[in-house]
């Protein structure tokens, strides 16, 4: 009998975590000074920097031991992976830019775990991700004008509308011939965009101003001064942000392993022998499309509070493209993937005006060239673990 | 109740102008092993895609265990318990061993989202039940591959693929089992292996009954109780492997497709 080893269990590498630690201290350390490079020289010395490390780390074996921690102490790094969020905003707790940025990424990663669970897991290709983050938008806008209703609870009622809102598209969704489905959400995206500039209770093509959020009277558009301490009010948005982004990450995780998730990802390989085996793709297309619109709507209502004012060409069918484009960057189904996507599509145009001119092109041809060369994205999803740290007897 | 476990009378087919499964009539008492035979083209996976409701009954009707299934869809098929394997293996290739197998273990699984994402303790307790169980099954099909339950299906070859397909077909205790061509492309001696295999689960499975599809005749001769032999699409003879074997019939369509 051949000896082999059961894929999960096998002896676990002693220095695996602590090379796991030590590489997110290092890339909390990169973010920070990425974050404060000035000149485009700098930005691109440091880019160079990142694929060199990278590509070492990869040579001396060092990225699978930060694999093997993230398998073995799942709950040890992310938590350092918090610590290491938190850390960066407290040293640029006086920036508004840099902490809008981090936030930002943070919503649209967000929005993307929406679209990975339609597109990375079921396989449905969502055209209007940025026309459900604009429903959240606007829905906050209106509660917060002309409701009480308490703005943490305005979050999933974004969510909700987007869900309702996206309901119209079920149909064309279920539909599995071509590309019938994608074709549908691109229309949609272009009529959600005319809708608001015509329609004049939500501003027409001026839009309107969404209220602040607040929390125990707190109102998040004031800048933190407790004593001596000072901190921009963005701190209060990431912070909020940062709590909204792990709720998304755990759902999105649990979902996946899960016999949900494994459903989904059956759907998505194989819809015929799905459906021999009792797999009703109705019911998880349905699922999928509105979790996924769910999340990018509870993201836009919070993204629609930090913006304060909202007009329609916030939300372009070219902002779905780079949703998009995040999945695929990341790799479809792979969260720390799309994390990854998210921080270098949401910072990277922001720190060099040169991609900022030819942001779409620059994507684009990002995008082509990781499909081409690593089609599974940036970090691959790794195989399905149901529970970490257990292993077959 | 009839003690027949299938009764299809009429069963036909038609694809434009070309009848793919003529009136064909099939009745097989519980606990059966039924070969079905003929040359390529002669309507053995049509068979099998229209009981499983993937293509519609042109004409025609079937029973399952006293229930008609006639207007059944793919999944109510399963549910009722009808598991099946691919003549072109069918596995969701990126996904591991176990995963393939819990697809077809769906009916036995709870799959409400609340329950799958904040019951964990009951899901992990399912899981590791659903572990025991499919690592027992694949143990007898193949006892290194149950060592390697969490691998991705695309990285084994061929014949283990077909050993996990089979394993996808029973892990949820189906009442039939359909299986089409299982030892295409395997040796004398695994095709051999494979039986042996099959015919064990079975004694486990209680009233199990199994439709093969096969070529090799010394298998056929070897498992089946019955044998019914289709030649464009019309049952041309059915009895015992000796009865149709001797058939003159038979013997003119296999040396007229050679
Ligand atoms: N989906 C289909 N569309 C058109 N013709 C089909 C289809 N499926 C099978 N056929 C035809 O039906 C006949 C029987 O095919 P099949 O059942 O696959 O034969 P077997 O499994 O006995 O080799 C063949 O002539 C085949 O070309
Ligand atoms: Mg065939």
């Amino acid at each position: 009998m051949e000896n082999t080893q059961p894929a999960t269990a096998g002896r676990q590498d002693p220095t695996a975590l602590p090379i796991g630690i030590l590489a997110i201290a290092g890339m909390t350390v990169f973010a920070a000074v990425f974050l404060m490079a000035e000149s485009e020289a700098a930005v691109g010395g440091l880019l160079a920097f990142a694929a060199v490390a990278v590509l070492g780390a990869g040579k001396l074996g060092l990225l699978e031991r930060v694999r093997a921690a993230f398998r073995d102490h799942e709950l040890t790094m992310h938590t350092a992976i918090v610590i290491g969020a938190l850390a960066i905003a407290w040293v640029f707790r006086e920036d508004h830019f840099a902490l809008l940025m981090l936030t930002m990424a943070m919503l649209y990663l967000t929005a993307c775990l929406g679209l990975n669970v339609q597109l990375g897991y079921t396989g449905i290709l969502n055209f209007a991700g940025s026309s459900f983050l604009g429903v959240g938008c606007y829905t906050a806008a209106v509660l917060t004008q002309h409701t009480a209703i308490p703005p943490l609870v305005i979050l999933p009622l974004g969510g909700l509308m987007a869900t309702i809102v996206g309901s119209v598209l079920i149909l064309p969704v279920l539909r599995t011939r071509g590309h019938y489905a994608a074709v549908v959400t691109i229309a949609f995206a272009v009529l959600f965009k005319t809708f608001l500039e015509v329609n004049d209770s939500l501003g027409g093509p001026q839009g309107l101003a969404v209220g602040e959020m607040t929390l125990f009277g707190w109102g998040f558009n004031s800048n933190i001064e407790i004593g001596d301490f000072y901190a921009s009010f963005y701190m209060n948005y990431f912070l909020l942000a940062l709590v909204i982004t792990i709720l998304a990450f755990a759902l999105t995780r649990r979902i996946e392993r899960s016999w949900v998730g494994l459903n989904m990802d059956a759907v998505r390989i194989d819809e015929l022998a799905a459906s021999c085996f009792g797999i009703n793709l109705a019911r998880w297309k349905i699922t999928a499309f509105m979790l996924g619109n769910f999340m990018i709507g509870t993201a836009g209502a919070l993204l629609g509070m930090i913006l304060g004012f909202i007009a329609p060409t916030n939300f372009t069918f070219a902002d779905s493209l780079i949703l998009l484009s995040i999945v695929l960057l990341g790799g479809m189904g792979s969260v720390w993937g799309i994390a990854l996507a998210s921080a270098i599509i949401v910072m990277l145009p922001e720190k060099l005006q040169l991609i900022q001119e030819y942001r779409f092109l620059l994507f684009a041809a990002l995008v082509i060239l990781v499909l081409r060369f690593r089609p599974n994205g940036l970090l691959p999803r790794a195989d399905r673990i149901y529970f970490p740290g257990w292993r077959p007897r | 109740m009839s003690e027949a476990i299938l009764d299809c009378k009429g069963v036909t087919r038609r694809f434009g102008g070309l009848v793919a499964l003529d009136t064909l009539d099939l009745q097989m008492p519980r606990g059966a092993i039924l070969g079905l035979i003929g040359p390529n083209g002669s309507g053995k996976t049509t068979f099998f895609n229209v009981l499983t409701g993937i293509y519609g009954f042109s004409d025609g009707a079937a029973a399952f265990d006293g229930r008609d299934i006639t207007a059944y869809s793919s999944q109510e098929v399963y549910r009722a318990g009808i598991a099946r394997t691919f003549q072109r293996s069918r596995m969701c290739l990126p996904l591991s061993v176990f995963d393939n197998i819990m697809v077809g273990n769906h009916k036995r699984l709870d799959h409400g989202l609340w329950a799958n994402v904040f019951a964990r303790k009951k899901l992990r307790k399912a899981f590791e039940e659903s572990y025991e169980e499919a690592h027992e099954l694949v143990k007898i099909f193949d006892p290194p591959l149950a060592e390697r339950m969490f691998e991705p299906v695309a990285g084994f070859p061929m014949i283990d693929r077909r050993r996990i397909e089979i394993c996808r077909a029973l892990i949820s205790h189906p009442k039939l089992l359909l299986l089409d061509e299982p030892s295409a492309g395997m040796t004398h001696e695994e095709t051999r292996q494979l039986m042996d295999d099959i015919l064990e689960v079975r004694d486990r499975i209680k009233d199990l009954s199994i439709i093969i599809i096969e070529h090799e005749m010394g298998v056929i001769e070897r498992i089946t109780d019955r044998c019914i032999v289709l030649n464009f699409g019309r049952k041309i003879a059915e009895g015992t492997y000796q009865d149709v074997a001797n058939d003159r019939e038979v013997q003119e369509a296999y040396l007229g497709a050679e």
